[in-house]
């Protein structure tokens, strides 16, 4: 087990350590022992109110609001290489907080939350708004400015990661930001701010407010002085942020919810290859992840020989300590997601799917504590049973053998959400059509869970609106004034 | 009056006329006289639900959402433009007797119409997405989606103008339609739907459902299969919209909303061209105008003069019969609206403001209709109801300052942010006012300049997302990002 230094666990407000106002603390649990890491401040309203003034003076009189846009962007870029610098010290946090496995920790969150802000970093002086063609009487030009105070609202699966994504493109931008890291996960968030410190970001450019979602998360989102939401998480609690903006300032939203992402596996592929990879990004993070595959729709024609030999390579999936570097999955993130998780499957057995692998909590440690559940595989599954509609968020896939290309596109888009697909064929043709047809915002191609800073990613449908990375991201965090000037008057006034 | 010939009254759905499921119908008044027009088709949930089945069948299996070229869209979205234009008179006379306003500015109105939907037709085949540079192994491009069936609802003040800004970029993108228009204001969007029959849009792109805000709007608002909602209208009934949204399938939402827009006038300019442009603007569409410029702020230096030349401009505005072209302002759109403005009027002499110019209400022939005199307010302090809340009326403040700094602050003191105006001849000043002022349009040395190029919407409470230009079509989009690997083609291969 680790013996990672802890970082400093109170609100962080204009760059200082603070307690909250109530004094209050909230736990945070190692999900591979259950056992309490430590204590951390709790925010609450007037904490909220306290930073949102730091951030609203930052951004409107605070040295921020003067700063070139060449120097924001090499504040990013520093920020982005003291996470580099530190990324040993993150990963085991990460690890420490949420249980994925180290070598995804370190590999994966931590390396690509560096990469994903030294991209935004780039772009802080490139967003460029434009001049409009009118008349030789008129100039016309857009502004694209910084929407101002932004929340930033993230959730536990990638603590670090989600919140770099929102951090790249508002700081880029010009905001100024408050942001709440999930309570199951504090830790990384808070050792973050000693690198934002650090990299030389003004007092009340990023604030810090731990808390639980009721009480932060609520305040945040029906707060009048915060211009703009920013929240990755679930579906439920997508619904009561947007609602919360509509009752207050009608603060723009955007969310990244939750996905039942299909991967459809053509007649054509080569099966070995398909399932070597699916292998490899199946069960990434045990399945907490939006973008999860979580159902395989195989053509009926490989579906027996897909089947056997993914059940195969995911035999050789390793769930345990995740300290290990062998470990493929940690335990799951707390005891509410394996009980929702074992719950999902037991519903699964009980409409009549075959639990074809796993299906059972993995006993890891002798005493019983932690958070593992094995990596299960189910079959003979309609599309109406609740594991092939709900989102599990935990290491189930269901196996769904289809016949007909319109068919397993219409089975493909029959569900709320629209997040992510796979779509595994050699044939050109039949993927760009199947992509086309595909109601998701994300569509990879033999290849499934790739994840770049370049590259849009967010839904379609109840999966959430607005996009994360890429230039996209940008645009949430704007307000694009139009500035028309007229020059005919000058004329008038010069005569 | 005018004998005009009214459209079709019933529901437009599937290029069909059809009667509401209920039978029920609404009433629609001219303003001049108050008497009725006739009766309108009243949608309920029920017809929205056939009008949402028929815009998802021709974007799920019709040409339009299926074989149309983006080419022949805009071509289509082209020849309704010219039809517009062709049927000009007859929408301007009758946008005239329903909503009121001057039969000049009615024709500016449906001239705008032209513009801007032959403007998004241009744009049909343009929307594109980007290729984006990863690695030799991987090809990932984004496709720029139309985001499917859009609600379209719009306010009364620019009855058909508004419905082209929205109809304009969704048409573009590729979306399907159901519009709702004003229960005050239902005609022009009525006699539209027989010009988008005849351009040859396919059955269900365009449909329209007339009714209530609390029926037909709600329905639209909670409804699970449409993909987004774009509104304009009250900031009151914009909130029930994203709270609908939000307790339903989580659409998107576009809002354009009220506005409380400053004017400000700097010491150097000159006084008699800036009340002359004024003139032209400030009592357009008796100020029932999202952008109205309700706060004259005028440096304190030229504040007297500036008071005497604008009043005297004022002055010269006529109010009267609309269809009269010597008339600049016609009644306010409804008896409900009438109250409202000379509601706020009164307010504003009992918390004390001078009520400069008119105030009252202005008599026309037999004393029917609902005219308003151009009102002006001075001696206002920033407290006050009549600088604080949008009238939409013909009713402006005009408030002295003495600093930039303070005339910023003072501007920005306000939940909403739609437009603002300066007059300068300094370009510095100019420019760095135009920076701090929170507003969505800032002119400088003009106002109320909307151009079918040009980005219209608000900051703050006055709305999220924006009407016209390029960036209005990005509220009719899903970004799709398609990443294809190709080193396991290459694997397959081996």
């Amino acid at each position: 087990m680790s013996k990672v230094q802890l970082p400093n666990t109170k609100l962080f407000i204009n760059n200082e350590w603070v307690e909250s106002v109530s004094g209050k603390k909230i736990k945070t649990y190692n999900p591979s022992n259950g056992k309490l890491i430590c204590e951390v401040s709790e925010g609450s309203k007037e904490d909220v109110d306290i930073a949102v003034k730091a951030a609203r003076n930052a951004l409107e009189n605070g040295e921020w609001s003067k700063m070139s846009s060449e120097d924001r962007g090499k504040l990013i870029m520093k920020l982005a290489d003291l996470i580099d610098q530190h990324r040993e010290h993150l990963s085991d946090l990460e690890t420490l907080d949420n249980g994925k496995p180290l070598t995804a920790a370190t590999n994966f969150d931590v390396i690509e939350a560096a990469r994903s802000l030294r991209y935004f970093g780039g772009w802080a002086d490139k967003i460029q708004g434009k001049t409009i063609p009118i008349s030789s009487e008129f100039t016309s030009m857009t502004r694209h400015e910084p929407i101002g105070v932004v929340a930033l609202v993230v959730a536990w699966n990638f603590p670090l990661l989600l919140l770099s994504w929102k951090l790249g493109p508002a700081l880029a931008a010009g905001c100024t930001i408050v942001a709440k890291p999930s309570e199951f996960t504090p830790l990384t968030a808070l050792y973050l701010c000693e690198l934002i410190k650090e990299a030389g970001f003004p007092p009340g450019v990023i604030n810090i407010v731990n808390g639980v979602g009721e009480v932060v998360g609520n305040a945040l989102s029906h707060h009048m002085d915060i211009d703009k939401i920013s929240f990755t998480g679930s579906t439920r609690v997508g619904r009561l942020i947007m609602e919360a903006a509509s009752k207050s300032n009608l603060k723009p939203v955007t969310l990244e919810l939750g996905g039942k992402s299909p991967n459809i596996i053509f007649g054509d592929c080569d099966v070995e290859y398909v399932a070597n990879a699916a292998k490899n990004y199946v069960f990434a993070n045990s399945s907490q992840l939006c973008c999860a595959a979580s159902r395989f729709f195989v053509d009926e024609r490989i579906f027996d020989v897909f089947l056997t030999i993914f059940t195969e390579k995911i035999k050789q999936l390793k769930v345990g300590d995740p300290y290990d570097n062998d470990t493929h999955l940690g335990p799951l993130v707390s005891k509410q997601q394996l009980d929702r998780v074992m719950g999902y499957i037991k519903k699964g057995k009980e409409e009549g799917a075959t639990c074809h692998l796993g299906g059972e909590i993995h006993n890891h440690n002798v005493d019983g504590t932690g958070y593992y559940v094995q990596p299960t595989i189910f079959i003979n599954v309609t599309d109406d049973m609740t594991i092939c509609k709900e989102e599990i968020f935990g290491p189930v896939v269901v196996l769904l053998p289809f016949k007909t290309v319109d068919e397993v596109i219409q089975r493909a888009n029959n569900t709320t959400y629209g997040l992510a697909a796979g779509i595994w064929t050699k044939d050109i043709s039949l993927a760009l059509n199947v992509s086309n047809r595909l109601k998701s915002g994300s569509v990879w191609v033999n290849d499934f869970n790739i994840l770049k800073s370049q590259i849009p990613f967010g839904g379609f449908k109840q999966s959430g609106f607005g996009r994360d990375l890429s230039e996209y991201a940008i645009q949430s965090y704007l307000s694009v004034k139009a500035i028309t000037i007229a020059h005919k008057t000058l004329h008038a006034q010069e005569q | 009056m005018s004998k005009l010939q009214l459209p079709n009254t019933k529901l437009f759905i599937n290029n069909e006329w059809v009667e509401s499921i209920s039978g029920n119908k609404f009433k629609t008044f001219n303003p001049v006289n108050e008497e009725l027009i006739c009766e309108v088709s009243e949608g309920d949930k029920a017809d929205v639900d056939k009008a949402v089945i028929a815009a998802r069948n021709a974007f799920e299996n019709g040409v339009w959402g299926t074989t149309m070229t983006a080419e022949d869209r805009g071509k289509t979205i082209l020849k309704l433009a010219d039809l517009i234009q062709d049927h000009k008179e007859k929408l301007a006379q009758l946008e005239t007797m329903d909503c009121g306003k001057s039969i000049v500015s009615a024709r500016e109105d449906i001239d705008f119409c032209v513009r801007v939907i032959r403007y998004f037709g241009g744009w049909a085949d343009k929307i594109q997405g980007k290729t984006i540079p990863i690695s030799s192994e991987f090809t990932s491009i984004t496709k720029h989606e139309p985001i499917g069936v859009v609600a379209l609802i719009v306010a009364w003040n620019y009855p058909l103008m508004l419905l082209c800004w929205k109809l304009g970029p969704a048409l573009a993108a590729g979306c399907t339609i159901i519009a709702k228009s004003s229960e005050f204001t239902p005609l022009t969007a009525l006699y539209l739907c027989d010009l988008i029959k005849e351009a040859g849009f396919p059955p269900g792109v365009f449909n329209l459902v007339s009714g209530l805000g609390s029926t037909v709007g709600n329905a639209l608002s909670h409804h699970l299969d449409i993909d987004k909602i774009s509104f304009t209208g009250s900031t009151v009934t914009g909130r029930k919209i994203m709270e609908g949204a939000a307790k339903s399938n989580l659409k998107p939402v576009t809002l354009e909303l009220g506005g409380k827009s400053p004017n400000i006038f700097f010491a150097d300019c000159d006084i008699e061209h800036c009340v002359n442009a004024a003139k032209d603007y400030v009592f357009s569409n008796n100020s029932q105008n999202c952008c109205f410029s309700s706060r004259f702020f005028v440096h304190e230096s030229i504040h007297d003069a500036f008071l005497t030349l604008f009043t005297e401009k004022i002055k010269q505005i006529k109010v009267g019969n609309p269809y009269d072209e010597s008339n600049h302002l016609g009644p306010l759109v409804s008896k409900q609206q009438f109250d409202r403005v000379l509601g706020y009027i009164e307010k504003g002499k009992s918390e004390g403001a001078k009520c400069h110019l008119g105030g009252s209400k202005h008599h026309h022939a037999d004393g029917k209709g609902y005219f308003v005199q151009p009102t002006i307010f001075t001696n206002v302090t920033d407290n006050m109801t009549i600088c604080k809340e949008e009238i939409f009326g013909p009713v402006v403040v005009i408030l002295p300052f003495k600093t930039v700094d303070e005339v910023i602050k003072r501007a920005n003191n306000t939940t909403y942010g739609l437009a603002a105006g300066i007059w300068t001849k300094d370009i510095s000043l100019a420019l760095n006012v135009s920076n701090k002022l929170k507003a969505g349009s800032v002119w400088i040395n003009n106002y109320d300049n909307c151009l079918p190029q040009v980005p219209f919407g608000g900051f703050k409470q006055s709305g999220i997302g924006r009407d016209l230009s390029e960036y209005a079509i990005q509220s009719y989009l899903s970004i799709k990002a398609v990443t294809i690997s190709h080193k396991t083609l290459h694997a397959q291969q081996n």
